[in-house]
């Protein structure tokens, strides 16, 4: 993850597994309520929205997290669902008007999918992603 | 003594050359007859340096390509095995990498996959693991001898991975970015999709220089010869992410129904485009996808005058060897001095 925690922070969610997990618990409805409503989270467990211009990539059929596929149509839409704007269409455009929009050629990692599922507000506090989550 | 030139020079080899390269797709065949692979293999081979074999290509259940990519090595042609993202996961792709390597497969094409729902199989589960970027990571990893757990290989696959790019399909401007970031993955040569408008294809080449990249990758263009005005609105109207002007539409509509015809106009346009793309800075060569008409690559590439990299490089030596008589050594040193003129205008 790209977004920096302070060591002392990581620190004591590793020193504390149970507090940790006890704040999942409480944290992960509010997160996947808040960010589905807004977002279309899809709860990956690894969130890159930031580094999407706000776009969930987990949205694309093919959850293509480092760009669009070559099938996107002629009017920018996708090529699985007719009725939907391609999502990397809409991540490039709205990446341009973010200060950090530059984000968007980083190259992402494969998704961890043991950690889908898992809150990623605790797990960037934490810093994990994966098999120690959920 | 007198040294053999090599019949086939690998892929990795003729982009090192700096020659113009060509490559061509086939298909693969429906059924499970080694003979159709190569017999459509046999009407291309002596016109390129490396053959793609797609992987069940628009969705659509064909032999796998791994076994298709081997038996061209068996006949002497360096495959380009294309690997899609859309039915394995990482375990089966590493896998399959690991033994299309030890079958003689090394170039591998890493794609996105077209996805099922344009296909013959509509309610399979779609896997895609892994995009297209994490795949050419995934080879890069592999190649250096460690699976993507970190544990080690030994020996690591000799692989050389390449990568696509879509100029015709949006977002224009971050098409030649994708193209960066494939590269930065470890993409080692590109091959684009069929190009009919030019112009979108300049202005797509003039991004890829300024981002200095066609000094970094070998680029090939892809060129498609239309059989009738039928396949040129199908693939205008029902393949995404093709983009087919009206005005070749037209010409093939005014170019009649009759075989003949319309077959040699459409050959005429693919050769007017190659010879529109040659005047487009940066491009190492030509990638051609004759869509199940493997039987048009002789003519287009006579028409064209589209000569391989291992062609080009075999002339060259034997013009050289003839001026110097039998002077060997002298052979051997024209032929590194072309390699590593090439080696450096590529640094």
């Amino acid at each position: 993850m790209s977004i920096s925690v302070p060591a002392p922070v990581r620190g004591f969610f590793r020193r504390h597994p149970r507090l940790t997990r006890a704040l999942e618990l409480a944290v992960r409805p509010f997160e996947a309520a808040s960010k589905k409503v807004v977002f279309g989270c899809k709860m990956c467990g690894q969130c890159i929205l930031h580094e999407t211009g706000m776009t969930c990539p987990m949205g694309c059929p093919k959850t293509l997290r480092n760009g669009p596929c070559g099938g996107v149509r002629m009017d920018g839409r996708c090529e699985v669902i007719p009725g939907m704007m391609c999502v990397w269409v809409k991540a490039e455009r709205r990446s341009r008007w973010l200060p950090w929009g530059g984000a968007i050629l980083k190259v992402q990692p494969a998704l961890d999918w043991s950690g889908a599922g898992s809150s990623a507000w605790i797990n960037v506090l934490a810093d994990r992603q994966g098999k120690e989550a959920s | 003594m007198t040294r053999p030139i090599a019949p086939v020079l690998r892929l990795e080899e003729a982009f090192r050359s700096g020659l113009p390269v060509v490559t061509c797709e086939i298909a693969t065949g429906d059924g499970a007859d080694p003979d159709e692979v190569l017999r459509r293999v046999r009407l291309v081979r002596d016109h390129v340096d490396a053959v793609n074999v797609p992987d069940n290509t628009a969705g659509i259940v064909h032999m796998a390509a791994w076994a298709a990519a081997a038996l061209l090595a068996r006949e002497g042609v360096d495959p380009i095995m294309h690997v899609t993202c859309r039915d394995r996961n990482r375990m089966a792709l590493q896998s399959d990498l690991l033994g299309a390597a030890a079958l003689g497969v090394r170039n591998i094409l890493c794609l996105t996959g077209d996805h099922m729902v344009h296909g013959d199989h509509p309610g399979a589960k779609p896997v895609f693991d892994l995009d297209s970027l994490q795949l050419v990571s995934l080879a890069t990893v592999l190649r250096h001898g460690r699976y993507l757990s970190g544990r080690e290989i030994r020996p690591a696959p000799a692989l050389f991975p390449g990568a696509t790019e879509n100029p015709f399909a949006p977002p224009y401007d971050f098409r030649p970015l994708r193209l960066q970031k494939k590269v930065e993955a470890g993409a080692r040569f590109i091959q684009t999709q069929i190009t009919f408008n030019v112009k979108r294809f300049a202005a797509f080449m003039e991004r890829v220089r300024d981002l200095g990249l066609d000094r970094t990758v070998p680029i090939l263009a892809g060129v498609a010869p239309v059989r009738s005005a039928r396949s040129a609105r199908y693939m205008r109207e029902r393949v995404p992410g093709m983009e087919v002007p009206d005005a070749i539409v037209r010409r093939m509509e005014q170019a009649g129904s009759e075989r003949a015809r319309r077959e040699d106009e459409g050959i005429r346009i693919c050769v007017e485009i190659i010879e529109q793309l040659r005047e487009v800075r940066g491009l190492a060569g030509f990638h051609l996808l004759p869509i199940h008409w493997e039987e048009a690559v002789a003519e287009i590439a006579s028409r064209a005058r589209l000569t391989p990299a291992r062609a080009s490089l075999s002339a060259h030596v034997e013009a050289t060897a003839r001026d110097a008589g039998s002077a060997d050594a002298r052979r051997d040193d024209r032929e590194g001095a072309l390699l590593n003129r090439h080696r450096e205008h590529r640094a």
